[in-house]
């Protein structure tokens, strides 16, 4: 994985005095020059708008945002691009189906189920919903190693239930959920499956056939792909039956005085001009990550957490959340050492030029059942080596001793 | 590891308001209340005062956050007790100045405060720091209306 860390031009720096050692890629991975130089080459030689121009350059455009369609496609083994809507994001992926689906089927008495290690964007829009419409909204419990039992799923569900949200891999507790088996609980009751795989799609190889969901969203930025662009899938016979979010240009099909009409799948939930380069960058990610190979990032990164938890552990006074077992969870480590808070940890590995996360990661809910006002996260990703781990070991080491004499 | 840097940030009595704050708790229930917390990352104060013919005659805090913003909690609650509700404002103002890097009068005596002046060359921890000082200030200024 030498070669592959070269590929990113900026993790070769130095922050202050030290090489850079970037620990925060949950919060957002960085990008390799074959997804720089192809957003680059769109500016310099095909930028124009799409689906429009009868020119050359509006063609060439269009042509790259709608390949990315499919590359997309193909990526989560989707039926068909018209199930691919280009979104911002996972946040807006998951209030599109808020407001396209939820509104439309869930009434007052209703259920929507969650868990507690949901982040904001997978929480906060199913609150506004259950208000808007009276609806319960409803919990997962969490074991005690941060994990939800199939038994506690079918406890949960029930014949009321209408949707069921979860995370495919918790930001915070790194726990890998068994979709396939909650959605084919959910399908058991008449409810929907929606995924928040924002954590999930830079990391793991995802079907969305063979899980058998009816929306999933992720996010591009982190997955090697630029920020403002993310994808909704949703099968097809659900997108068909959902009004648009947003109106205006590009989605409508005729327009009259008094009506109009959209145009057909996916273009109908597409208002305004699309994040093209954002979208033919997320193209590229695509491309980069199937020439390595999700599963070889997967193994590489369930090396690193396994190392990193044994290492961490070494340190007294240590604590790790989430499951044990490192095949179990997705490329993260979430801890709190001693009494030292997150954010005071969190600068003087900063001083080190170790960059990892502090705070609440989003996702307060799951903070008060950890009982934790706040906790500190370091996060992996293909270009992150064992040596990384080794300085963030180091650099905790040298905190634990900076606080114990400060103090 | 650069401790020079650090030091700069985690003077001495900094580290020993946070590990002794000064006026922890809350007072009773006919004082002032305001509670606060910094959405991005998670720190929290509840702060009560008591304000009396124009004069902060006690505070108390209570919350949970990192050294930078419990130690200014504490600070805070010292330099402005006993002085008059414009005197808190103006001091309010002086150390969001003191954290932007700006010239501030020197009219007052800080007094511990001054060792948070180092907050300012750590951008992303200035927001922990000036916590306590916004909830003075709002707690401060609805009773001044």
């Amino acid at each position: 994985m030498n070669e592959i860390r070269k590929q990113f031009p900026i993790l070769d720096q130095e922050v202050n005095g030290h090489p850079l050692v970037y620990l925060d890629s949950a919060a957002t991975s960085q990008k390799p020059k074959q997804v720089l130089d192809v957003i680059r080459k769109y500016y310099d030689l095909d930028n124009s708008n799409v689906h429009r121009g009868v020119h050359t350059l509006g063609n060439r455009a269009t042509d790259s945002y709608e390949g990315a369609r499919e590359k997309i496609r193909k990526f989560i083994n989707a039926t068909s691009t018209e199930e691919i809507i280009y979104t911002r994001g996972t946040t807006t992926s998951i209030n599109t189906v808020a407001s396209g689906y939820g509104r439309q089927n869930v009434q007052e008495g209703d259920e929507i189920v969650i868990s507690y290690m949901e982040h904001h964007s997978n929480l906060i829009p199913w609150q506004q919903l259950a208000k808007e419409k009276g609806a319960v909204l409803k919990y997962f419990d969490l074991e005690e190693d941060g994990t939800i039992t199939l038994d506690t799923v079918r406890a949960t569900i029930t014949d009321k239930t209408k949707i069921v949200a979860i995370t495919m891999t918790s930001n915070v507790l790194g726990t890998i959920n068994p979709i396939k088996e909650i959605a084919q609980i959910a399908h058991e009751h008449g409810a929907i499956i929606v995924v928040d795989a924002a954590q999930a799609a830079p990391h793991m190889r995802i079907d969305v056939q063979d899980l058998d969901v009816d929306f999933l969203g992720f996010s591009g930025h982190k997955m090697c792909g630029p920020t403002g662009i993310g994808v909704l899938y949703g099968k097809k016979a659900h997108l068909l039956n959902m009004e648009p979010i947003e109106f205006g240009g590009e989605m409508i099909d005729f327009v009259d005085l008094y009506d109009s009409t959209w145009k057909e799948l996916p273009w109908k939930f597409e208002g305004g001009t699309p994040n093209i380069a954002g979208a033919i960058g997320l193209g590229a990610a695509v491309d980069y990550l199937t020439e390595i190979g999700l599963d070889k990032i997967a193994e590489h990164e369930h090396q690193l957490v396994e190392y990193a938890m044994n290492e961490m552990e070494k340190i007294e006074g240590l604590t790790i959340y989430g499951p044990r077992d490192p095949m179990k969870r997705c490329g993260l480590v979430t801890f709190n050492l001693d009494d030292v808070h997150p954010h005071d940890l969190a600068t003087v590995l900063d001083m080190n030029g170790i960059a990892i996360r502090a705070g609440h990661h989003c996702a307060q809910p799951l903070m008060k059942w950890l009982k934790v006002s706040a906790t500190a996260r370091a996060s992996f990703y293909m270009y992150n080596s064992k040596e990384d781990i080794d300085a963030l070991v180091k650099g905790l080491r040298q905190a634990k001793e900076y606080f114990n004499d400060v103090y | 590891m650069s401790t020079n840097n650090l030091d700069q940030l985690y003077r001495s009595v900094i580290m020993d308001h946070y590990k002794k704050p000064r006026n922890k708790g809350s007072l009773d229930e006919n004082s002032v209340t305001i509670d606060m917390n910094n959405p991005t990352c998670g720190d929290r104060i509840h702060l009560t005062l008591k304000l009396n013919d124009g004069i902060v005659e006690d505070a108390k805090f209570d919350g949970e956050g990192c050294s930078i913003s419990m130690s200014s909690a504490s600070m805070m609650t010292e330099v402005i007790k006993g002085r008059k509700l414009e005197e808190a404002l103006e001091l309010a103002d002086i150390f969001s100045k003191m954290m932007l890097g700006e010239e501030y009068t020197d009219k007052y005596d800080l007094g511990d405060v001054e060792a948070l002046q180092g907050v300012s060359k750590f951008p992303a921890r200035i927001k922990c720091a000036t916590l306590a000082w916004k909830a003075m200030e709002k707690g401060v200024q609805n009773e001044s209306k």
